[in-house]
């Protein structure tokens, strides 16, 4: 089976990039493949300049991963498992300690740090997770979906690590399916599905040049279709909402409250998640 | 894609992973401490003394001073058997943690042999709590009978590549059982244990020479307890020495094959 297939991106230092898609778009298997875990079938890889298939040790010694599932490892504490983390990259105990202290309190687990992990709540372990993947100062981050299952508390606060991670300067390459999180974070981020890259570039640009600045929604009625269909308006149709895309909503709106009388109409700034479906459909992915 | 016999590349990395899992032995050492020790103690009691009162001797030899050698043995396969597999396969599978530290520098390949090793490390701490339980008992010979630390050492790497093998195909936790009870108990029973294998018939001797690794590893560890040093100990310690290498390199492989996609 073909995971991913002719996909091309690169990153610049400082920059976060966002890899976008359904499920079984082929994100992770890219994320395995830069991390030096999973092999390419063919094509060029440069990490770091570097092959990741030639010389992966050196690759992971300068990445800082968070994957999608919690692998703290339960036999340790907060401190332990940083601890014992640091030891794999060759981090010397005394300034690994002085590094769990800094980082157990960057993700405000200070005072957790001798609790076993199963005490902690699912966004306590998403934190340490971030902290474990930041252990070795990387050079490049990659976190894979970090706020998944969070509540929008421990979201926020991941969020605003990362955004301080960034002016730090720091590179770090992300998958999400929120995109709201994406919009916010993401310098640049590419939208892919099965396998391939459907579009590349930033937030707004995107979401400007795919979809427009506003969407205007009507109830799903065929007197509303009829009407916008006399004005000759590109439409969609999702669900209960007939939805116009438009540069001038307010205008739209007016004319639109006038002629298709039996609709409620309302507006809102077009989003990346217009962007999205619009791109990869809406079909439910396995 | 690679042979199963191919060379794996481990690093000295691999003692990273060894060090993690010593450092979880010493936080529990109260649990992880008396089940040798309490084994030792029950056996020698129940099979050594019990059964003994109406076995007398086998060769000369008082019951309890001949199954002395096979408590050790069972204990070096058991420890090693069950840490590469049961073990392994929850830190695998349920807490993903091969997957946290592939994302260091350790490879896939760092991580398997330093599990292997801290398999064999289990056998030669079961051993070493146990030697003692067994001089109290009167039933070894000093000095000899410390040979038993670097054989468990060897032969705890050969069970713990065996184990390591079947984590390596295992479907679920629950087929895990298998060998357990196929492989591991059967040689338990039949490998020169608690009764000679010459009085089995003929042909199961040279089965039990040549498909158990027990066997061999009873052998050893009679020769050095009773003390009674034979050439024999020649065949088994190099039947040993090709085995475990032979099924640490498959292990590792087979785990490869199966961890990266």
């Amino acid at each position: 089976m073909v995971a991913v297939n002719g996909i091309s991106f690169s990153v610049q230092r400082g920059e976060v990039f966002g890899l976008l898609g359904p499920n079984g778009a082929g994100k992770s298997t890219t994320m395995r493949m830069i991390q030096s875990v999973s092999p390419r079938t063919s094509g060029t890889l440069a990490v770091f300049g570097l092959d990741p298939e030639l010389e992966p040790e050196v690759i992971k010694q300068r990445l800082g991963v968070v994957p999608q599932e919690s692998n703290l490892d339960p036999d340790f504490t907060c401190s332990g498992n940083l601890l014992t983390y640091a030891r794999y990259f060759d981090i010397p105990p005394g300034e690994a300690q002085k590094k769990v202290d800094e980082l157990l309190a960057f993700v405000s687990l200070t005072e957790k740090r001798d609790m076993a992990i199963d005490k902690l709540s699912g966004g306590m372990k998403r934190r340490l997770i971030l902290a474990r993947a930041l252990i070795n100062n990387p050079d490049l981050l990659i976190l894979d979906e970090p706020t998944i299952g969070l509540d929008p508390q421990a979201r926020h606060l991941i969020w605003e690590r990362l955004r301080l991670l960034q002016a730090q300067g720091n590179t770090i390459v992300l998958t999400t399916h929120y995109l709201d999180e994406a919009a916010r974070l993401c310098d640049r981020l590419v939208i892919m599905d099965n396998g391939v890259f459907l579009v590349e570039g930033k937030p707004a640009d995107l979401v400007r040049d795919h979809v427009g600045s506003e969407i205007v929604e009507m109830d799903n009625t065929p007197e509303v279709i009829a009407c916008v269909t006399d004005l000759g308006l590109t439409y969609e149709t999702i669900g209960d909402q007939v939805q116009v895309a438009s540069g001038a909503p307010r205008e739209l709106a007016k004319i639109l409250l006038e002629r298709c009388r039996q609709s409620r109409v309302s507006t809102r700034p077009a989003t990346l998640e217009d962007v999205f479906l619009k791109l990869t459909g809406r079909n439910l992915r396995e | 894609m690679q042979s199963v016999f191919s060379m794996p590349r481990v690093s000295r990395r691999a003692w990273k992973v060894w060090r993690r899992n010593l450092d979880v032995f010493f936080k529990t050492w109260k649990v992880n401490f008396f089940p040798p020790f309490i084994e030792a103690l029950l056996y020698l009691s129940a099979i050594g003394l019990g059964i003994g009162t109406y076995v007398g001797a086998i060769d000369g030899i008082p019951y309890i001073t001949y199954i002395a050698p096979a408590i050790l043995a069972i204990s070096v396969m058991n420890s090693a058997f069950f840490e590469c597999t049961y073990g392994s396969y929850v830190r695998m599978y349920y807490q993903k943690s091969f997957d946290a530290i592939i994302a260091t520098p350790l490879s896939i390949e760092d991580v398997i042999a330093g599990k292997l090793l801290w398999g064999a490390t289990r056998s030669v701490i079961s051993v070493s709590i146990m030697l003692p339980v067994l001089v109290a008992f009167g039933v070894i010979s000093l000095p000899l009978s410390l040979l038993a630390i670097p054989l468990a050492f060897v032969a705890g790497l050969m069970f713990a590549g065996i184990a390591m093998c079947f984590t390596s195909v295992t479907p679920s936790i629950d087929t895990l059982n298998y060998p357990s009870f196929l492989f591991i108990t059967p040689m338990m029973l039949f490998s020169g244990t608690f009764f000679p294998l010459t009085v089995l018939p003929v042909i199961f001797q040279y089965v039990a020479m040549a498909v158990f690794p027990l066997t061999h590893l009873v052998a050893l560890m009679r020769m050095v307890t009773l003390p009674a040093i034979s050439g024999m100990a020649v065949v088994s310690i190099l039947w040993i020495l090709a085995v475990t290498a032979i099924v640490c390199v498959i292990s590792i492989n087979l785990m490869r094959r199966r961890l990266i996609v």
